[in-house]
């Protein structure tokens, strides 16, 4: 993903505000990995991973690593106390029966409806669906981030998805460099834009339609 | 590893290329064989864990849930010149467990309305559709421990666990390569987390010799 540092965290940022005290919650790798770095010292959060963690805590500083310690992207992480290690099939269990409160995820479509494509481009990339379709079927909330366009300068929110989904409606907020939406049952609801762009030019950026919101602010 | 042999199926313990047992992945390539069918969680990085057998050509099918890790076996895939199933993470987890535990397969709606349901039987219990995936076994079961008694339970290392357990029941023949070997009874047997029963044989492990990819 072609974004810069910044941008990527103020995504992350704006991501870390709608976790709150005692969540349960499971990161994607990439932006959502950035999420911890912005969370307040008195938000006490249990960190899920699919390898088998709850509980995890910061990155090891360097020199510190336990190479067998590692979140499901395959980095050292640490734990907190309470932290306990279980097979990848309970892992799936937590998920599936719904305890994970929060999961955040990257996305290549989301549609008006809240269908999630994060996980093939036919014939040109294909890593493969990892846990991707358990947390975003099953957590009670799915938050997705990604750039608001792609390479090509395309929207990628869209009345209806072109790639094959992960799941069916099941995203509840969209996070980009460019605006928060939420996905509501009358349709996508603009909250806020990110500074400097106006309503105006996220709209003109989303192929489904937008409404906008009476209350809309703008992250600086 | 005579019973390790061109065509066979393998099922490996790990995730991301943790908790892959590096001795015995190394034994596999150095005795050559091919056209294997390789099961487990992912297809590691191109020369960590289970990924060097992938990248060296020595698979012809693969069954995982991701390959994003790998680009040689994404190479491999649009090349034809290996199959891969892809499996969601957590019912790939489950269809191993069932074929370790003598199932036939799990009943799940993950994969519903989605390219996951394809040529799979639905089936409805209480009023809820649920897609028929099967159970999954192997001639073989590779899997890392942290330590084994000579009667072969195991016990793990935080996050390399993952997997491992799973693996090690679902094999007909299950190698398990270990950080340290002890006798019988000095394991506690309230923390042994694979029964001995399903482990046919312990190997010492000489360590990873690789770079992990945050080094």
């Amino acid at each position: 993903m072609s974004m810069s540092h910044d941008i990527r965290n103020r995504i992350a940022k704006r991501a870390a505000k709608e976790i709150k005290d005692g969540m349960i919650v499971n990161l994607g790798i990439g932006i959502p990995s950035l999420v911890p770095n912005h969370l307040p010292h008195d938000v006490y959060v249990m960190f899920h991973a699919e390898n088998g963690i709850l509980g995890m805590g910061k990155s090891p500083e360097k020199g510190e690593e336990d190479p067998t310690l590692c979140n499901a992207g395959g980095f050292p992480v640490t734990i907190v106390p309470g932290a306990s290690y279980f097979d990848s099939a309970t892992a799936f269990g937590m998920i599936r029966s719904g305890y994970l409160d929060i999961t955040i995820l990257g996305g290549l479509e989301v549609s008006e409806k809240g269908d999630l494509a994060n996980w093939i481009v036919p014939g040109k990339r294909v890593p493969g669906i990892g846990g991707a379709m358990e947390l975003a079927k099953k957590a009670k909330k799915v938050i997705v981030v990604m750039n608001h366009c792609n390479k090509k300068g395309e929207p990628k929110i869209l009345k209806t998805c072109t790639l094959p989904i992960t799941a069916k409606a099941c995203v509840s907020m969209i996070i980009t460099d460019m605006a928060v939406i939420e996905v509501t049952d009358k349709g996508l609801l603009l909250k806020e834009v990110m500074a400097p762009f106006t309503a105006e030019e996220v709209t003109l950026k989303t192929d489904a339609p937008l409404m906008i919101s009476e209350e809309i602010t703008t992250v600086t | 590893m005579f019973r390790i042999q061109d065509g066979c199926t393998i099922m490996f313990g790990g995730f991301g290329g943790i908790g892959n047992p590096p001795t015995v992945i190394n034994g596999i390539l150095e005795k050559g064989v091919n056209d294997l069918t390789l099961i487990g969680n992912d297809s590691g990085f191109p020369d960590i864990g289970i990924g060097r057998l992938v990248s060296q050509g020595r698979a012809s099918r693969l069954i995982v849930s991701h390959i994003g890790s790998n680009p040689v076996a994404g190479q491999l895939m649009m090349e034809g010149k290996m199959k891969v199933e892809f499996s969601p993470q957590g019912t790939l987890a489950e269809r191993i467990r069932a074929g370790g535990v003598g199932l036939g397969g799990i009943l799940t709606d993950i994969g519903l309305d989605s390219m996951v349901e394809e040529g799979k039987q639905k089936v409805t219990v209480n009023g809820r559709e649920y897609l028929l995936e099967s159970a999954l076994t192997a001639d073989i079961a590779i899997v890392y421990a942290k330590k084994a008694d000579t009667f072969g339970n195991l016990i793990y290392e935080t996050s390399a666990r993952n997997t491992n357990p799973l693996v090690a029941m679902a094999g007909r023949y299950t190698i398990a390569e270990v950080e340290e070997i002890v006798e019988v009874g000095e394991l506690d047997p309230e923390m042994i987390v694979t029964p001995g029963i399903y482990v046919d044989l312990v190997v010492q492990s000489s360590g990873v010799d690789w770079k992990w990819a945050w080094e």
